[in-house]
């Protein structure tokens, strides 16, 4: 709603435009939001796309994309053909190999220094969350975290209590630092032509208080779509009893194509590991299918898959709350009904 | 760093995490008065780590810290039986909202000398999960957040942290004096015993407000409204697995 009446505006008198973007809340006639890139130096994170789109409803888009490229140009002309992207910002240093957010932050305020965006915007994932409330305390600014819905250029609606309200807060701060959910912002798409600009910054002074040291990252490498944009998800909770029973929910979303979530309850127990979390304070996901075995349906699990298109449950306790949000129940013991669906569904 | 150090630890009350909430008839909060409120969950990891910390001769002091009302000194006497040393109140009615709450506790920080903050990674009630890192960047401190391992280098100059990210975890070496954010697996925090609650009584609570500490605590973010989502619509219960597989056919899920 909000790009199509600024589209339309672009064909407006510029005096016409200006009042008009006054009614409509910007304020400030050269609204320009600087997007936080996250990315591994070779390929950009999902999640920067799905904020590259909320970006764009809070006016024209440059992306910082601030690693250590080695001089290779191929990531910064990708993000350039993206569709909404007015400037790419490039910052090209080693000192990235140690991707901290001490580093990662004295890039943003340096970046933002020189662009002086009106709005800086991070992807809610771990990634943005670590950076954003260091980013926040050098601006001085009081940070919008996890906005799910953008209402005009000072406020942005967000969750709170794992979700079961939703505030709607005006940032009364001259710069707005938010960081969006990408299960509300659909991905931006590549352009059918043409490119951005792209510039390169001077990259920031090494720091001169001491930083952290990342000595290593434990990242698995799957096979299967990323939870958070994956289009199933199939889920296990604390009814799988181990790590060995906890591979037929597995099993299940190879066969359907979904990824593999878990309840913290699951991962607490070790039948999954941390990063397969669904939650509160773990991933939240909204797939068009999420499909929840063995789970009850605690309020913090809830709060990371309600937003589900549709919601499936197999727990053989009738009374389970997740039966509450559910739109399909089977009330079956899942060591019985989950063999029974891959079965069928291999069939296809 | 010697292993006489001091660890603040934060911690908020914040209604207990099995209420269902309901949302003010004036629509511009949620329903508090009346309802059960708690340590929050990731405070009471923060508290067990740092007294860990203290037990296995890492650290010489844990000083619990709360702001808000009055009542906060509930939270503060329940981290006292938990083992903290002593604790600082401050108090004010205000609202306190994440860049204030961490400017305080930058003041605190500093007037107390702490070699290393431990904070819960997130208030189950906002659920913003920034003032760690706020506070880290006020003081200009390494940082490491959604801890599921904390460890003492050998020369006890500096912390080696497992954090919980997306993909999996990331392995840090953090020199202190610096600001930690624990996530769920980093500890099961112990029950406070009868003995304890007891003892709890007799150690120090002190007080100070934004204006003793020199903070303007006005909040930055205004609520316009908070809201109910939107509900969900009611759904079913199937018999069968193949009737399921019909249904997500037919809706052209699968």
């Amino acid at each position: 709603m909000w790009a199509s009446s600024c589209r339309r505006l672009a064909s407006v008198s510029s005096t016409q435009a200006i009042s008009a973007k006054r009614t409509l809340g910007l304020t400030n006639r050269f609204s320009s939001s600087l997007v936080i890139a996250e990315h591994n130096n070779a390929s950009l994170a999902g999640s920067t796309l799905n904020t590259i789109t909320a970006a764009k409803q809070l006016g024209d888009v440059t992306v910082l994309l601030a690693g250590n490229f080695q001089g290779k140009a191929e990531l910064a002309q990708e993000v350039a053909k993206v569709d909404g992207v007015s400037k790419v910002a490039v910052i090209d240093s080693a000192a990235f190999d140690n991707s901290v957010a001490e580093i990662v932050t004295s890039a943003v305020v340096e970046a933002q220094s020189q662009l002086k965006a009106s709005h800086v915007v991070a992807p809610a994932s771990s990634f943005g969350k670590n950076v954003l409330g260091r980013i926040a305390s050098v601006l001085d600014v009081e940070p919008v975290a996890d906005v799910i819905s953008i209402k005009s250029a000072d406020t942005f609606v967000r969750p709170i209590y794992a979700g079961n309200a939703l505030a709607t807060v005006k940032s009364t701060d001259a710069v707005k630092l938010l960081s969006v959910r990408s299960t509300t912002f659909d991905k931006a798409k590549p352009r059918a032509s043409g490119a951005a600009e792209i510039v390169t910054l001077k990259a920031p002074e090494a720091p001169s208080t001491p930083v952290a040291k990342l000595l290593r990252e434990d990242v698995v490498k799957s096979a299967r779509p990323e939870l958070t944009s994956a289009r199933i998800v199939v889920s296990g909770g604390r009814a799988l009893k181990s790590a060995e029973n906890f591979k037929i929910i597995e099993k299940l979303a190879d066969t359907i194509g979904g990824a593999v979530g878990a309840s913290r309850a699951a991962v607490d127990e070790g039948y999954a590991p941390n990063d397969y979390q669904v939650g509160q304070t773990g991933k939240i996901v909204a797939p068009e299918v999420y499909i929840a075995v063995g789970i009850s349906g605690a309020i913090q699990h809830m709060a990371g898959m309600k937003d589900s298109k549709v919601i499936v449950a197999i727990n053989k306790d009738p009374e389970a709350p997740i039966f509450q949000v559910s739109d399909y129940g089977i009330v079956q013991d899942l060591f019985n009904a989950v063999p029974e669906l891959t079965k069928i569904l291999e069939k296809k | 760093m010697s292993s006489g150090y001091r660890v603040m630890v934060g911690v908020k009350r914040v209604v207990d995490f099995a209420v269902k909430i309901r949302v003010r008839p004036d629509k511009l909060g949620v329903e508090t008065a009346g309802v059960k409120q708690a340590m929050n969950p990731f405070d009471e990891i923060a508290v067990e780590e740092a007294i860990r910390l203290r037990e296995k001769g890492h650290a010489a002091e844990v000083v619990a810290v709360s702001m808000g009302p009055t009542v906060c000194q509930e939270t503060l006497r329940t981290a006292l039986a938990m083992g903290a040393d002593r604790a600082i109140h401050v108090e004010t009615t205000k609202e306190l909202q994440p860049l204030a709450v961490a400017k305080l506790f930058e003041k605190l920080a500093l007037k107390e000398k702490a070699d290393l903050v431990v904070l819960g990674k997130q208030a189950i009630d906002d659920d913003s999960n920034v003032t760690g890192q706020m506070l880290a960047g006020l003081l200009r401190w390494p940082q490491a957040t959604f801890l599921s391992k904390l460890s003492v280098s050998g020369d006890k100059t500096a912390l080696e942290a497992v954090r919980e990210v997306d993909g999996g975890l990331q392995t840090l070496h953090v020199p202190l004096p610096a600001v930690v954010s624990c996530d769920l697996r980093l500890n099961e925090p112990r029950f406070a015993t009868l003995p304890n609650i007891m003892k709890a009584k007799k150690k120090p609570i002190d007080k100070q407000t934004p204006e003793s500490l020199g903070v303007d605590v006005t909040p930055r973010l205004q609520t316009v409204s908070v809201d109910e989502p939107p509900p969900r619509k009611a759904g079913v219960k199937l018999e069968t697995v193949q009737d399921l597989v019909d249904n997500l056919k037919k809706g052209g899920m699968i």
